[in-house]
């Protein structure tokens, strides 16, 4: 139909899948965050440790001929301390760039009232909220376990199929490891979007979440001599899970089904936040 | 008066329910929605089948609740509805596939652009982008936002963004277009634009149009069928439509000279008469014309010298459903 036409004309046309439709608001939600030039710089970084990794890589299977030839002890040990750190470092930068890019995810919809206008459509809550977790979920995957993935495979291809099949369970880990990050991440941030009206304010609770957590922890630990005081800490759980995950023994203390359990009642704590918050009218009872 | 209205509108529901299509636009079963202890709608029961249909209230009437509750946003405490044909319990997802709605308030993300944002609103309601995008254009092209549609929404006045949330809800194609106080805010000519802007689509005949709104010009203006809300509780329903029909066959006539002769002259050209001093009031029979009465009064010289219309504004029917 040509744009000419100014009266109104119903649409006989075909319709997407219903299923479909949680991936119109990743593609315009990503569009709109792209669009800050800082989040993008900040996108482009997270290249660099991965960049970095790939290099001592090749740097440590090429030492290694070096070594024979020198005789000398190998420089560089490509194991699961290496995947832990790098997914460290990984999950540190994708803490950032979700600092900067969740808060701004629901909160204009709501500061707007445009909720009502998503939820007249065949469209639920559940899928809004999927909509948006999903921009978080591809941008942090994109950073955390897809190159940590690429190195995994670039490290097996170098170290021979032994090497591959025996650390083939590296590579679960670092897909779960990221997993339960993002989920965090994403949950936490858009709960506080949610709630929060302005994005720069939400951006700060996220960090004070982060950081102030994890002062809040340490205080107690020191107040009450106790060490339950770490289930406030989300980095100090998350590191536990993660060295479970990598099977390193890093003298925690708390054990990592404790550590699970907080981290999964944390994302149960978010989702409640976001169902209390996403809906098309607030009823005053 | 009041009597004969409501006979009048009765009688004329009867013809038009053979004429009206077969589904009812909006059939309340007993529908009660409580928020805590307060009742906000009580026990409705109707059926509503215009092209046009208005929903008139005082502030606080239950008027939005209504409307919220038939989109799934609120849930009944009790009884259910129908809305073309979907129950609201169980086909929220078909309702919403149906309809378009434009919100009271302000709902537009400002940071976008009109086209975008309209365009990403078609998508969520399940068109192609390339459809969505095309049908985008076309929607503010209508509501008359042609020139502005690359600007940021944030940048509109008030009925600009009034328009702009008109053009996403008829974007996708509804059947059904709930309109929540399209006018709210308005001047007079953008009020008027807005009107007019409804009146085309509703004649378009492409879709049914429910139009909630306090201003009783608003309804009148574009509705047939008024359902008058107060407390909760339907307080009068009303087909403007038939009713202006009606009415423009029912006369007072104040005349001077008249005898039996001159009503028995009227009656045997199958009108209704009823005689009340020197007013006469009549109903015209089909095909009969006021030249003809006047032809009558002529050959037997009867002065007339006052013939009204019997027409009840909506005000009139609005202010005695508040009455009563």
């Amino acid at each position: 139909m040509a744009v000419y036409r100014r009266s109104y004309t119903s649409y006989s046309g075909s319709l997407t899948p219903a299923w479909s439709r949680f991936l119109v608001l990743f593609r315009y939600s990503r569009k709109s965050l792209f669009r800050s030039k800082l989040q993008t710089a900040l996108f482009v970084l997270s290249f660099f440790f991965p960049l970095l990794c790939l290099i001592s890589i090749y740097l440590a299977h090429n030492l290694s001929f070096l070594e024979r030839l020198t005789g000398s002890n190998r420089l560089l040990s490509i194991d699961n301390q290496f995947f832990f750190y790098f997914i460290y470092v990984q999950g540190v930068l994708a803490f950032v760039l979700t600092a900067f890019s969740g808060p701004g995810l629901i909160s204009p919809d709501i500061a707007n009232g445009a909720l009502p206008l998503y939820f007249c459509r065949p469209f639920s809550r559940a899928e809004y909220v999927l909509g948006k977790a999903s921009v978080l979920a591809i941008l942090l995957s994109q950073i955390t376990w897809i190159p940590g993935l690429i190195l995994f495979a670039v490290q097996g291809s170098l170290a021979g199929a032994a090497w591959t099949w025996e650390h083939l369970w590296i590579a679960g880990s670092i897909v779960l490891s990221s997993l339960i990050w993002i989920a965090i991440l994403s949950l936490l941030a858009m709960a506080l979007s949610a709630w929060v009206k302005w994005r720069v304010v939400a951006g700060a609770l996220l960090l004070a979440v982060m950081f102030f957590g994890a002062g809040f922890a340490q205080a107690i630990n020191a107040v009450m001599r106790i060490q339950s005081g770490h289930f406030f800490s989300v980095v100090y759980l998350m590191t536990t899970v993660w060295s479970s995950l990598f099977r390193l023994d890093n003298q925690l203390s708390i054990s990592p089904g404790e550590a699970w359990t907080a981290l999964l009642l944390y994302c149960a704590i978010c989702l409640a936040l976001l169902v209390r918050k996403v809906r098309a009218y607030e009823v005053v009872r | 008066m009041s009597t004969a209205i409501h006979s009048g509108a009765a009688g004329v529901s009867d013809r038009q329910a053979s004429a009206a299509p077969q589904t009812p636009v909006i059939e309340l079963q007993g529908l009660s929605v409580r928020f805590g202890n307060r009742e906000i709608l009580k026990n409705l029961v109707c059926s509503l089948r215009g092209r046009a249909i208005g929903l008139l209230g005082p502030n606080g009437a239950g008027k939005s609740t209504l409307i919220n509750t038939l989109l799934g946003f609120y849930q009944p405490s009790s009884g259910s509805a129908r809305v073309l044909g979907h129950d609201i319990r169980t086909g929220t997802r078909s309702i919403r596939s149906l309809v378009g709605y434009m919100p009271e308030n302000d709902a537009l993300i400002s940071k976008m652009s009109a086209v975008s944002f309209v365009q990403m609103m078609a998508e969520l309601s399940g068109l192609p982008p390339s459809a969505a995008l095309e049908r985008a254009h076309e929607a503010l092209f209508c509501v008359g936002l042609a020139e502005a549609r690359y600007r940021e929404l944030g940048t509109y006045s008030l009925g600009m963004k009034q328009l702009a949330k008109l053009a996403q809800a008829i974007a996708h194609g509804p059947k059904l277009l709930i309109l929540d106080e399209p006018t709210n805010g308005l001047d007079p000519s953008a009020r008027q634009r807005m009107i007019r802007m409804i009146r085309d689509i509703r004649d378009s005949k492409q879709l049914q149009i429910v139009l909630c709104s306090h201003l009783l010009r608003d309804v009148e203006d574009t509705c047939e069928e008024v359902l008058i809300l107060k407390q909760g509780n339907i307080a009068h329903y009303s087909n403007l439509e038939e009713e202006r029909k009606a009415n423009k066959r029912f006369l007072e006539l104040e005349t001077y000279g008249a005898n039996g002769d001159f009503t028995e002259a009227i009656e045997k050209l199958g009108c209704e008469c009823a005689v009340t001093a020197n007013r006469l009031k009549m109903i015209l029979a089909d095909g009969i014309e006021i030249r003809d009465i006047y032809r009558l009064a002529a050959e037997r010289d009867v002065r007339i010298r006052r013939l009204n219309f019997r027409r009840d504004t909506l005000e009139d029917i609005f202010l005695k459903a508040m009455e009563n």
